[in-house]
């Protein structure tokens, strides 16, 4: 029993950690989410897909690397701290769709290219509202994440299919949506009798949509622990009646709480991550716990954090509403706190 | 990151099972002192199976376990339901704080005795006008000869009336700075300058003393760490119990929340949304606690002692007690206000969670300043 890091997954985040406080700056950030149309540069792509991030979880027969869930992890939550704008996420969650569903002719034409970088890829939040006849779509997805930017789009049709629409193809119109969170960009995809392909493989849904609400608690887990630092760094700075505000203990008890639901929520997301790689029959409680309490931290400790910084934290200025911003965003994503508390009641048959 | 038992590990835990199916005393007796005598029997049944202080070194009676086998200890006699052993604060407190503090003498003088709970032990910290300020105790020790002559009040005393030793820190010199003049020692609790009378709680029962101490006398030889040490042996002592005895109370609070679920399943309430919700929130944050004290663990196992991340899971392990056993109250409906005789003697045990062994707010303060670096109130 080890329940730390190893080495190889410290040196995935030590790398993770340099290359995104190098390239995602503050103000490359800002650049990114209000001025860049795309919400990203080809050359950051292609940065980050020499690092191998798009392959990570691919298995290596598919052209990927293979890696865990833990080293997925490991990345999300490093991505998180930094709140770089990236497709990244959306393709990785499409990428672990085709794997579970895709038979091996469809794995074959898309994993190598998503694990390269050559094709970007993203998964609509629900197949709500659409209509489908023999292999056409029609009917409009609101909230999907990186379309603007993706090649392929994989929707969950209804319980047991999944199909794969290339975005590029005809009666397929991306639109932008206002989204809350502008560092990842969100659209509005209208399908009009748009081609559709059916994922014809035999697996299961299930494992690739908990290690993809694992990844995005892993995110979350991230946007906590940088919110905090920045409230306790403010903490420790702040002078008011002629001392720190970090000795009055309604300050301090606040940041103390953060840290407790930034290490709970951590604890939660890689024992998930270690049940999807080594423990599949505890994998789906294990994800559904990690996704319900990361939510949480993930919206409560940067409100706690805002808190602390007092006007400042409320100000445009000052990034700490970036973070905020897409803590809620996760919190909403994949299932929200509630409903994945649903489902840790209906596996605990209660 | 490996979740999964070594080999070494599951045959530890396999032994134990065993042994335990073997050798379950039944239930304990009602009455605390037929109560007393079981627990003080099962601990020596304990102890000759090598099983009191399994993380003990081996020359002192223990067996060497690591801290995971000491983690996989506490959770087998907690899933069999085993009573707890006589000697709790020797076990988890005293014993350690000899082995990390203490001559070779005092280890060969101590020990054994503890772990075949022949003398129990109990804590003199906490004093009437000195709680979570542990560090302004007033009880004085002033030296005479061999000796020192303690003079003073302690109060929380848990097991005193059933002890032979009191790990007692009193003030040895009232002109260093206050962490500074401190020493700890221990007390022989079998003599008239030490008058021990019951504190009766909430519950009715009485598990802690007041301790009257009127000229009480202790050999200089059994002072622990040094004079004008005791602040720092102290710690010790506390986060051991931090550690040690936070790892059986998160497996206990979800044998607690596995009766609760059970019968809210039975009652229907759990069909209840908003209850289901509550239920399910519980149930998370109790394996929250476990898998923090599991990560607390490794991090203990790498750095070799305790950090005061410990308190981070005592306070947590407060709350989650304190609100399950509420819930458990509120869904027994308009039959909450007749006593039952499991959850409302539960209910107001819980109630001193967040006080006992470092209220919660002193938790915030050292999880605030030692583990996020804020600045000292003091």
């Amino acid at each position: 029993m080890r329940f730390e890091l190893t080495d190889d997954q410290q040196a995935i985040r030590r790398t993770a950690r340099e290359f995104l406080a190098s390239r995602y700056p503050p103000e490359e950030i800002r650049r990114l989410a209000f001025d860049d149309e795309r919400g990203f540069t080809d050359e950051q792509w292609t940065a980050i897909a020499e690092l191998g991030w798009p392959a990570l979880v691919v298995g290596e027969d598919d052209g990927g690397l293979g890696l865990g869930v833990v080293e997925l992890a490991v990345l999300q939550e490093e991505l998180g701290y930094a709140l770089a704008p990236t497709p990244l996420l959306s393709t990785v969650a499409a990428a672990l769709v085709i794997a579970a569903r895709g038979d091996d002719a469809q794995r074959a034409e898309w994993l190598p290219g998503i694990a390269e970088g050559g094709l970007r890829a993203t998964v609509a939040p629900d197949g709500d509202g659409l209509s489908s006849d023999a292999d056409a779509l029609a009917g409009t997805l609101q909230a999907v994440p990186d379309a603007g930017a993706a090649d392929l789009l994989v929707v969950a049709v209804d319980a047991d299919r999944d199909v794969v629409v290339d975005l590029r193809g005809d009666g397929v119109t991306v639109e932008p949506a206002d989204a809350l969170d502008p560092t990842r960009r969100l659209s509005t995809v209208r399908l009009a009798r748009a081609r559709a392909q059916p994922l014809r493989g035999a697996g299961s849904r299930s494992r690739a949509s908990d290690t993809v609400a694992v990844a995005i608690a892993a995110e979350s887990v991230g946007v906590a622990q940088r919110t905090m630092e920045m409230a306790v760094a403010h903490a420790r700075d702040r002078r008011q009646f002629g001392q720190p505000i970090g000795v009055f203990q309604a300050v301090s008890h606040a940041c103390a709480q953060m840290l407790l639901e930034v290490e709970g929520a951590r604890s939660a997301v890689l024992y998930a991550a270690w049940a999807l790689d080594a423990a599949p029959d505890e994998a789906p409680l294990a994800a559904a716990m990690a996704k319900a309490y990361a939510s949480d931290a993930g919206r409560r400790v940067p409100a706690a954090a805002l808190q602390v910084l007092g006007g400042i934290g409320f100000t445009w200025e000052h990034d700490l509403h970036l973070w905020l911003k897409r803590g809620h965003a996760n919190a909403a994503t994949w299932g929200d706190a509630r409903s994945h508390r649903r489902r840790v009641a209906d596996l605990l048959a209660l | 990151v490996d979740l999964t038992a070594s080999p070494q590990e599951q045959a530890f835990r396999d032994e134990l099972r065993d042994w335990l199916q073997a050798n379950h005393p039944g239930p304990e007796p009602e009455g605390d002192v037929a109560g007393f005598q079981f627990r003080r029997d099962w601990q020596l049944t304990l102890h000759e199976a090598g099983l009191a202080g399994v993380s003990w070194p081996e020359a002192y009676g223990g067996r060497g376990a690591t801290l995971v086998e000491q983690a996989i200890y506490n959770e087998e006699l907690a899933r069999a339901r085993a009573p707890s052993a006589a000697n709790i604060l020797g076990l988890a407190m005293g014993g350690p704080t000899v082995i990390a503090h203490g001559t070779e003498e005092q280890k060969r003088r101590y020990l054994e005795p503890i772990l075949s709970a022949r003398e129990i032990w109990c804590q003199g910290f906490s004093e009437p006008e000195a709680g979570s300020d542990l560090a302004s105790l007033k009880t004085r020790a002033v030296r005479d000869g061999d000796e020192w002559v303690v003079t003073g009040q302690k109060v929380w005393t848990t097991l005193a009336h059933h002890a032979k030793w009191c790990m007692l820190v009193a003030r040895t010199d009232p002109d260093a700075p206050r962490h500074k003049g401190l020493t700890y020692f221990l007390m022989d609790m079998e003599q008239d300058a030490v008058q021990v009378r019951p504190l009766r709680q909430i519950t009715g029962e009485a598990e802690f003393n007041e301790l009257f101490i009127e000229e009480a006398r202790i050999p200089h030889a059994n002072i622990v760490g040094g004079e004008g040490n005791g602040w720092a042996v102290a710690i010790t002592t506390l986060m051991h119990e931090r550690a040690t005895l936070a790892f059986g109370l998160q497996i206990r609070v979800k044998i607690t929340l596995g009766e609760l679920l059970a019968e809210a399943r039975e009652s229907g309430a759990s069909a209840d949304p908003i209850i289901r919700d509550r239920l399910a929130q519980l149930y998370i944050e109790s394996e929250v606690l476990r898998l923090g004290a599991l990560r607390g663990l490794s991090a203990i196992m790498r750095t070799g002692v305790p950090g005061p991340e410990g308190s981070l899971g005592k306070w947590q392990w407060a709350e989650v007690n304190q609100a399950l056993t509420e819930l458990a109250v509120e869904l027994r409906g308009p039959r909450a206000v007749l006593n039952d005789d499991r959850w409302t003697y539960r209910f107001l045990r819980a109630r001193a969670n967040s006080i006992e062994g470092g209220t919660t707010e002193i938790l915030r303060n050292i999880v605030a300043e030692r583990v996020l670096g804020l600045p000292r109130m003091r």
